[in-house]
Parts: C-alpha cells; sequence; structure tokens
C-alpha cells in the first residue's frame, strides 16, 4: 500500500494535499474499488464546500463510491480529464487522479499517513 | 427427507410462526384440473368482444392493433427464453445477453440515437424515467420540467406519480391548451429547466419537426426528450436527427399483443454521454477466457443492487421476453417489411381521414401533417358517437374529453395496416346515418 | 481478433433479402409527408424467416432454462412454469382486448382482475389491491409512495427516516432514496432477526415505517416479528413487507394478519408467472385499512351489483386519496394477470398451502445436508431458501468459482455475494417443484466441489470447462462500452 507522508487522509478513504489543497482518493481505496470506469465531479470551480459535502462519484465494475471533501473552502480547480480517463484513479490516485482542488482548505478530522497505514490494516477483514 | 432435517411432521418446519395466525384458512375456490381450467379460461376469455373476431376498432392511443408474423410467438414459446432468468451468468445467458443487446442495435438504430438499453416497463414509465435522468444529470440544480400538454395524458399522469419526492416545477402541462405546437413551450423554457418532453407524433397524431425546439431548449441549458411511435419511425425523420437527448416510447407496436394494456415494452434510447445516469439493464459487447464475442450486463454499479439509495431508480428488471418480441419482429419484417407496415398505416389513416371529411358534421381537427391517427371532430359528444359505433360492432376512437375539457366533441381515430378499406368503408357509411 | 460464436442479427442481414411481406394497400394513394419530415436512411437488418428462426433457435441454446434444469437461484423463486398458464394467456379475448375499450365489452377481463384483487387479498390478509404495478420494485416504489402519502396528508411532514434491515433486497433503500427520504439501516442480531435493541432506538417520530422482508434474505422467518410490527407502530411508523419471499407463507400466515400495513406481490416467483430472462414480471400490491384509500388508480370494482340471474358490471373505480397512475393502462394483465389466475385457480387453498410446505421442507433437506460441509452461520431452521458460506479454511476458493463449477455439473449457480452480510454468500432457494432426485444430485455436485476445493483448486478457479462459453471480461465490456453494432457502412455495396 502507497500512503505518501505528506498528505492527510480522511476516514472515508480521501487524500488531501495541504500544499496545494488537492484532493483524490487513496492507494487503499482504489484497490477496494477495483476496476474504475466511471467518474464523475460533482462540484464546479468556483464553488463552496464543506467537510463532508459529496464532491465526487465513482463506479468500477462490481462497486459504487461516494467522495466526500476533507476540507472546506473554495473549490479552485477541477480535473476535467478525469471523466475520460477514470482508470488513472486506478493506476496513479494521487498524481494524475487527483480531483479537485480546495482553496483556503479549512481540514476536517484528517489522519497522518501512519495513522491512516494503521486504519486500513484495522480493517483488513 | 423429514428423518433428514430431524422434525417429525410438516409442521414442524413453522414453529417461528405466531401461533395464532399460523396456517390460516383460505376462502378460495377449490383446486381445477387443468382440463377445467382450461375451459374456465376459455368461457372468461370469449366473453369479451375482441378487434380481430368481434368489433371493428380504430382504437389506439398509445396501444395499437398490429399484425404479428407467426414467428414472433413460435420463438417466445421457446423454454429457453422464456424459462431463465435475468442473465447475472453470462456463462450459460449468451442467449438473453446477445437478443438484449441486438434488440439495444434495433432500437438505437431506429430511433437514431446511439445506445439504448434493455427497456422499461412501458412507455410511461420510460417517459418517467427520462425525468429522473434529467434530474440525476443536474443533480437538482434545475429542477423545473417543461411537457407538451399532448404528451399522452396518462405518460403526463405518471410522471406526475414518480416525481412526487423531487420538488418539480412544472410547465406546459395545460389541458386547456390543447392545439399549440412546439412554439408554444419554448416561452416556457428558462434555465431552470432541466427537460422538455414532446410526443411524436403528438398524442393528436400530429407529426412536427422538433429540431427547432431542441436547438432553443439546448440553448438555454436543457434536454429534451421525445416520446415516439416506432411504427411512425419506420417514416419519419428520427428524433436523433433532431437532436434530441432522449428518445423513449411504447413498442408494443413492434410484435406485442394488445393483451388489455400489457405487458407492453418500453423503449428508452439516448446519447452515450447519459448512459451513466440512465437507468435500467445495459447489455455490452466482450470477450470470454476462450477468445469468444459474447455480452455481459455492464455498468452495473449505477444500478440499485450496487448503489442502493443513490440509484438513479430502482428498476431491476426490464422486458426481457417482449424485448425479444419486439427484436423478431423487427428481424422478420426486416427494412421492407416494417416500410410497408408504415406505408400501409399512413396509407389507410389519410384515406379514413378523407372520406370522413365528407361526411356533413364531421371534420379533421387539425392541418398539421399526421401519421396513422388524427382528430376527428364530431357533431354530437364523441362519447354518444362512440355509443352509437358500438351498436354496430365498431370502437370509433378515443373521447378526448374525457382528458380535455374544450375537446368534448373530438375523437382520436387510429387505422392501421390491420384495417381494410371495407372496415374503412363502413365507418364512414354508419357514421353518414347517424 | 475475438471469435465468433453467432453472428449479429445486422452481421447475417444481406440487401434485399425479406422475411414476412405485407399485403398490397387497397386504398387510392396518397402523397408521404414533405420530405423534410422523412427520415434518410432505415439501417435495419435484413432476412428469410428462415435465417431468423435459425438465429434465435442457435441463441436459445446458449442459454440455461428452469426447463433445461435445476435453478436454485436464491429470492428468485424459479420454480417450474405450467405449460396450460401460456396458452390460457393466449386465448384470443385477452390477446386481442384494447385496453381502452368500453368496459360492457371486456367483462371477462375485469371479472378476472376483480377475483384476482379479491384472491390475494384473502392470501395476504390485506383489505385493499392494485394490480397496476408491473414488477416487484415498482410495486415497491407503489407502496412507499403510500406511505409518504399517507403520513403527509395526515401534517406529519418530519417523518424523513426509512428503517431498512442490513439484510434487505437493493431495491429497497433505492425506493427509499427516489422519494428523497433517509435509510436508517438496523443489523440482524446472531440467529437472523431484526436487532430489537437497535430497532428500539431507531424508532421515534421521525420514522415514515420499516420495509421489512420476512422471511427475510437469510431465508429466517423473525421470530421476534410481533414485537418488531409494535416497535414501528407504537413510534407512528407504516410496516412495509417486501413480498419476494411469500412462496414460503402461502396458507401458512398471512402478513396482514401480523399487522403490515403494505406489500408488494412477485406474480413472476410465487405465481409462476415466468421470468421471461429478466422481465416482464408483475408487482401487485396489497394494503391494510388505513392505506386503502391511497391505492394507485385505477382498481377494480363492481359498478352494478349483480343478482341470481345477471352477473354483476365490473368497472374502474378511483381511491379518494390515490397517489396517482403508475404507469399507462391497468397493469401487466396478459402475460401476469391471467397466468397467474390459472395457476391460483389450479392449486385451491389446499395446494397453495403444499406449495409453501415443500418448499420450505426442499430448502431445509439441502440445507441439512449440505450443515457437515458448508458453513452457515444462521443456522436453524428455515423457511424456503438458506444461505451459506462459498469459502474453505485455508483454500482461495471463492464463492464465485463454486458457482461457476456448478455449471459444469449442469447447476444453475445460487444466488451469490447476497445478502451482504455473510461473507463469500451462496443463497440457496429450491423451491417446491423439484423431487428428491434432483436435490441429492445438487447436494452430492456441492460436496464433491468442497472436495475438489481441496484437491485441486485451479479447477474451480478455471471453471466453467463444459459450457459453450467460459468467464467474461467485465473490465473490458465497461471500459470499452461497445453496447450496439450496425448495418456496416459498405452494407449497400454488399449485394
Amino acid at each position: 500500500m502507497n500512503t505518501p507522508s505528506n498528505l492527510k487522509y480522511a476516514k472515508s478513504d480521501e487524500w488531501f494535499d495541504p500544499a496545494t489543497g488537492a484532493v483524490g482518493i487513496s492507494d487503499y481505496a482504489q484497490n477496494q474499488l477495483s476496476d474504475i470506469v466511471f467518474v464523475e465531479i460533482l462540484v464546479d470551480e468556483g464553488e463552496e464546500v464543506t467537510v463532508g459535502k459529496a464532491i465526487a462519484s465513482v463506479e468500477s465494475v462490481k462497486a459504487s463510491s461516494e467522495i466526500y471533501a476533507p476540507a472546506a473552502g473554495k473549490v479552485g480547480a477541477v480535473n476535467k480529464g478525469l471523466s475520460d480517463k477514470p482508470e488513472t484513479l486506478n493506476s496513479d490516485p494521487y498524481g494524475e487522479g487527483w480531483m479537485i482542488k480546495i482553496e483556503g482548505g479549512a481540514m476536517g478530522d484528517v489522519m497522518d499517513a501512519a495513522e491512516y497505514e494503521k486504519y486500513c490494516e484495522g480493517r483488513a477483514h | 427427507m423429514l428423518k433428514t432435517v430431524g422434525v417429525k411432521t410438516l409442521d414442524d418446519l413453522f414453529d417461528a410462526i405466531p401461533k395464532e395466525h399460523r396456517f390460516p384458512e383460505l376462502d378460495l375456490p377449490p383446486a381445477l384440473t387443468e382440463m377445467e381450467a382450461a375451459a374456465h379460461l376459455a368461457d372468461m376469455a370469449s366473453s369479451n368482444e375482441n378487434v380481430r373476431q368481434d368489433l371493428i376498432s380504430f382504437l389506439g392511443a398509445g396501444a395499437y392493433n398490429h399484425y404479428i408474423p407467426s414467428v414472433v410467438d413460435h420463438m417466445l414459446r421457446r423454454g429457453e427464453f422464456y424459462t431463465a432468468y435475468t442473465p447475472y451468468q453470462p456463462e450459460i445467458s449468451q442467449g438473453t445477453l446477445q437478443a438484449i443487446f441486438e434488440y439495444q442495435s434495433l432500437m438505437a438504430s431506429l430511433t437514431g440515437m446511439e445506445v439504448s438499453n434493455a427497456s422499461h416497463y412501458d412507455g410511461a414509465t420510460a417517459t418517467a424515467e427520462a425525468v429522473n435522468l434529467a434530474f440525476a444529470q443536474f443533480r437538482g440544480k434545475r429542477k423545473k420540467i417543461v411537457m407538451s400538454p399532448s404528451v399522452h395524458p396518462q405518460y403526463r399522469e405518471v410522471i406526475r406519480t414518480y416525481s412526487q419526492g423531487m420538488g418539480l416545477e412544472e410547465a406546459g402541462d395545460d389541458a386547456t391548451n390543447s392545439g399549440s405546437g412546439p412554439e408554444a413551450l419554448m416561452s416556457l423554457v428558462d434555465d431552470k429547466t432541466m427537460m422538455v418532453v414532446v410526443q411524436y407524433p403528438d398524442f393528436f397524431g400530429r407529426v412536427y419537426d422538433y429540431a427547432k425546439l431542441i436547438e432553443d431548449a439546448h440553448a438555454k441549458g436543457a434536454l429534451v426528450c421525445v416520446v415516439a411511435n416506432p411504427t411512425a419511425l419506420v417514416m419519419l425523420k428520427t428524433p436523433g436527427e433532431m437532436g434530441a437527448d432522449v428518445v423513449v416510447g411504447e413498442a408494443q407496436p413492434f410484435g406485442i399483443p394488445l393483451w388489455y394494456g400489457g405487458p407492453y415494452l418500453g423503449f428508452f434510447t439516448t446519447k452515450k454521454s447519459y448512459v451513466h445516469k440512465m437507468a435500467g439493464r445495459l447489455v455490452g459487447e466482450t470477450v470470454d477466457a476462450r477468445g469468444n464475442r459474447s455480452y455481459v450486463l455492464t455498468l452495473t454499479a449505477r444500478e440499485q443492487h450496487i448503489k442502493r439509495e443513490r440509484a438513479t431508480s430502482n428498476i431491476c428488471t426490464n422486458q426481457g421476453l417482449l424485448a425479444l418480441a419486439a427484436s423478431v419482429y423487427m428481424s422478420t419484417l426486416g427494412k421492407q417489411g416494417l416500410q410497408e407496415v408504415a406505408n400501409l398505416c399512413y396509407q389507410k389513416a389519410h384515406y379514413a381521414a378523407n372520406e370522413l371529411a365528407k361526411v356533413k358534421g364531421f371534420s379533421i381537427k387539425f392541418d398539421e401533417p399526421f401519421f396513422h391517427e388524427f382528430v376527428l371532430q364530431t357533431p354530437k359528444p364523441a362519447g354518444e358517437v362512440n355509443q352509437y359505433l358500438l351498436d354496430h360492432g365498431i370502437l370509433g376512437g378515443y373521447d378526448l374529453g374525457a382528458d380535455y375539457p374544450d375537446m368534448k366533441n373530438h375523437l382520436l381515430v387510429a387505422v392501421t395496416e390491420m384495417n381494410s378499406k371495407d372496415e374503412i368503408d363502413t365507418l364512414v357509411e354508419v357514421l353518414k346515418e347517424m | 481478433m475475438a471469435e465468433i460464436v453467432e453472428p449479429t442479427i445486422f452481421e447475417l442481414s444481406s440487401p434485399g433479402r425479406r422475411g414476412v411481406t405485407m399485403p398490397a394497400s387497397d386504398v387510392p394513394t396518397v402523397d408521404l409527408p414533405p420530405k423534410h419530415l422523412l427520415r434518410s436512411e432505415l439501417p435495419l437488418p435484413e432476412l428469410a424467416e428462415v435465417d431468423v428462426v435459425r438465429h434465435y433457435m442457435k441463441l436459445s441454446s446458449f442459454n440455461y432454462s428452469v426447463d433445461s434444469g435445476f435453478y436454485p437461484l436464491g429470492s428468485c423463486t424459479m420454480k417450474y412454469n405450467p405449460k396450460i398458464n401460456e396458452d390460457t394467456c393466449r386465448l384470443p379475448g385477452f390477446l386481442f382486448t384494447h385496453p381502452l375499450q368500453p368496459i360492457e365489452t371486456v367483462q371477462g377481463n375485469l371479472a378476472l382482475m376483480y377475483e384476482m384483487q379479491e384472491w390475494l387479498k384473502e392470501i395476504s390478509g390485506f383489505a385493499g389491491v392494485t394490480l397496476q404495478p408491473a414488477a416487484g420494485a415498482h410495486g415497491e416504489f407503489t407502496g412507499v409512495l403510500m406511505m409518504a402519502a399517507y403520513h403527509k396528508l395526515r401534517g406529519d411532514t418530519k417523518r424523513t427516516k426509512m428503517l431498512i434491515p442490513d439484510a434487505a433486497h437493493g431495491t429497497n433503500p433505492a425506493s427509499v432514496g427516489m422519494l428523497g427520504f433517509t435509510v436508517v439501516t438496523i443489523p440482524s442480531d446472531s440467529r437472523g432477526n431484526v436487532d430489537l435493541e437497535k430497532l428500539k432506538a431507531a424508532c421515534d417520530d421521525t420514522v415514515v415505517g420499516m420495509m421489512l422482508t420476512n422471511p427475510n434474505t437469510l431465508g429466517m422467518f423473525d421470530e421476534h416479528i410481533e414485537e418488531v410490527v409494535k416497535l414501528v407502530k407504537d413510534c407512528g411508523g407504516l410496516m412495509y413487507g417486501d413480498g419476494a419471499n411469500l412462496n414460503a407463507l402461502l396458507g401458512i400466515v398471512r402478513p396482514g394478519d401480523l399487522g403490515f400495513d403494505v406489500m408488494h406481490f412477485n406474480l413472476h416467483k410465487t405465481f409462476a408467472v415466468p421470468h421471461g430472462g429478466g422481465g416482464p414480471g408483475s408487482g401487485p400490491v396489497g394494503v391494510s385499512q388505513r392505506l386503502a384509500d391511497f391505492l394507485p388508480s385505477p382498481l377494480v370494482g363492481i359498478i352494478e351489483e349483480g343478482d341470481d340471474e345477471t352477473a354483476p358490471l365490473y368497472g374502474f373505480v378511483t381511491p379518494k386519496n390515490s397517489i396517482g397512475r403508475m404507469k399507462a393502462f391497468h397493469g401487466h394483465f396478459g402475460g401476469g394477470l391471467v397466468r397467474s389466475y390459472t395457476y391460483i385457480l389450479m392449486h385451491g387453498p389446499d395446494g397453495l398451502k403444499d406449495i409453501a410446505q415443500y418448499a420450505v421442507l426442499n430448502a431445509n433437506y439441502l440445507q441439512a445436508r449440505l450443515r457437515g460441509t458448508y458453513h452457515i452461520p444462521y443456522d436453524r431452521i428455515c423457511m424456503h431458501e438458506f444461505v451459506m458460506e462459498g469459502k474453505f479454511e485455508g483454500s482461495d476458493v471463492r464463492a464465485l468459482d463454486i458457482s461457476k463449477r456448478l455449471m459444469d455439473y449442469n447447476f444453475h449457480p445460487p444466488t451469490n455475494y447476497f445478502p451482504l452480510i455473510v461473507p463469500e454468500a451462496l443463497m440457496i432457494e429450491p423451491t417446491e417443484t423439484e423431487n428428491k432426485d434432483t436435490l441429492d444430485r445438487f447436494a452430492d455436485a456441492l460436496i464433491k466441489i468442497a472436495e475438489e476445493a481441496k484437491s485441486q483448486p485451479d479447477l474451480l478457479h478455471n471453471a466453467p470447462i463444459t459450457t459453450k462459453f467460459g468467464r467474461m471480461d467485465e473490465v473490458k465490456a465497461a471500459r470499452e462500452l461497445v453496447l450496439c453494432c450496425w448495418l456496416p457502412e459498405n452494407y449497400e455495396e454488399m449485394v
């Protein structure tokens, strides 16, 4: 499991980059969902989001999941190319697989990488 | 078997059921044998007057009397098709899956759209699902629908029933404004409008080119759903060519008996970009482990059993066997046979309209082109005309006064390839004597 | 390049071929509509009738069906569909009646519908029945709409929570979502009953009601059903019964007597309407007295009472506070109601009870035979179905592998991965129409497969091997999304 240490993680498996405001889903999450075939970003640029608001919807062959904002603030950017290449969420969840950027992000209840890894291990069955 | 289970009697299997309610005496008629039941059902059926043996019918309004080639029912009676379930196990369900894939292809070709789902319950619920699609597409940010009053009254009613929890704003659905065409709708479309719903040919049989309406609605960001008659689509410009976003309708005319209203077949076609918001089953092409081209249910994560309360709809089934009927119907008649059916409907309906217009006191209500259904203005309330016709063994048409208060003296008359010239002449003669 | 086992109907097409021909027109010819209203092309197949027949016969040979073998698909009630029903539903008087004909001309249809309403009321213990819904999920949506309308009419607008057990069908939350209500999940206890303490904690004055499948998807009849109903009713909620599993209850207990307010019937499960490869189904809904006025319109009623000499006049009536219309016309009359009517008529009260008793006996017999080989997490007397785990200690064989291997033994697999609360679930519903020999052959196959899972697991991972098709690439299907085929672009030049 890949868990970059510069990022923060929510219990619902989103990552948040405090440096850039970027949000995505963790390696653990993409692995659990398996082959992702559809992603829809549910917020527009300039929209205000609160912690826990659904910002995206992801579907794989076998599962479907909502992605929630790990931080509050204004949506500064949306990764528009993602909907054409949903498999990016599997291949590069922390890079090209970013979903939105939240400006002035006041973080919700998030974990650091070590805590998140422990949390994920605890969930394995 | 009881010994293996470890109980003494069959009744012991039901100990978990509250005792005072266990084993109720059911007040039902005693069992009949097959021979008796067959006779009983034959009696009930023959106490109806049907449109093949007893009555001459000019009744349409959403259900049409067409010829069904013999081969259709022969295929439907294959136990391999009709006693199978939803194709959850694709390795042993390729028959159903390929048949649905072909049905999707046939419907998309017919409507001029990019994709079709595996079908809905009927035309009305397919239309309601189109509204659901729009609601999901705009994620509740647009909540207004503009509905033409010349969409089938029952379809509009079903949309209202379905959308009770959505808090929709409705415009255009004004039964006293029945004569208006598509231009009147456009003024109601604004930047809160999620969908415009029109019918083609409309409920009164009129054929409009909706291209301009669709272009204008798109300029406001709204989607357009066209409710279409499949037989008419064989002849007429497709809603796809007009730019429609969703084309739905009732495919009963394609090989499905009238059956007193059901089961029928709701078709649903759209653009590829809306496929994730579309409810219902969908079959896609793939390969199996041995390299065989094959088919599976796909994008199932959109559906209720995975997406649960976030799904666009709770629909699980399609009208599988009836989608097969429509496919066999289209395949057997083929391109030329379908064109013959459409042409016969068109020619006979126009002959009937021309002859009826010559009868004193009667006239054709609208000037717009029509396909196989038209509005006949009657000198007396349509109900009285129908009763008179019924006394002469004729089902005259649909009494529009029931749904449109300003159309009490109007009959909606449908003519198909099943109506001979003699039948039409009889209708005209009987009305002359009224 | 993929191998083509059977070409599509488009690939079989050749320009100019004819199937069925229509007669020439017998009326004077008029002009077609103006050209701008005509379609430019009609890209549909052209075949001879024999080509069409051989194509669909070939496709039919790729299907497994109840007519070809044992189909123990849990919660789907894949019983044998008597052939007489296929004949009665095709009687010309049923086939060729138009839904908008005057009621005087269709008294046979209306009498059948009226009796069907009455019979379903009697079987379920409800006060009213609508025949309009097209399928189980459609009936369920109808039920939830009535529950919402009931509270709304009373001005009780703060009720927005629907209680749903964790073992429920996915349609339950989806139906609730269509009305914008929120779902509160109630866990099951160790015996497969609703956890009463958790239910108690969730019951308050914001509850719309509870949607309960009983027997539930574990095949268990809730041992505290009366307490569950009481808890929900005491907080002002309504009880919804998911009738998917009614086959276990015919003549055994009536949901209306237990205090349920609303329940849908699946005529295609309980009353032998064939499943048709996924439809059409038929999903009438029964309601208690307090919801009777909310039923969808129209219902069939008696317009003029009859007497000894004349039959009553049947017609349509609209309930006072009806939620409206659920579909066009009157429900799945021909394909649904006529078949089920024939089925009930040929069983009578005792025959219906036999159905439930033998369905339950068959399920318990299979459960007993498999108990030592497979782990059964909720192990007590079951109703018409039971759930076991498709996995073994120290083996990577999964429920999916076992299901696929069953195909090699010429059985349809059970429902797998449902209910979600059982890991690697295999949900088995034999139905009453199977004999002991079939059940034994099926149990023997599953026991043999359990041995194979230990001795040669790859046999299971690679199964099925004897079927015409192997496992499908579902990821490819979803990523490439090929949803239609078309006539080739150079089709017209192919002559």
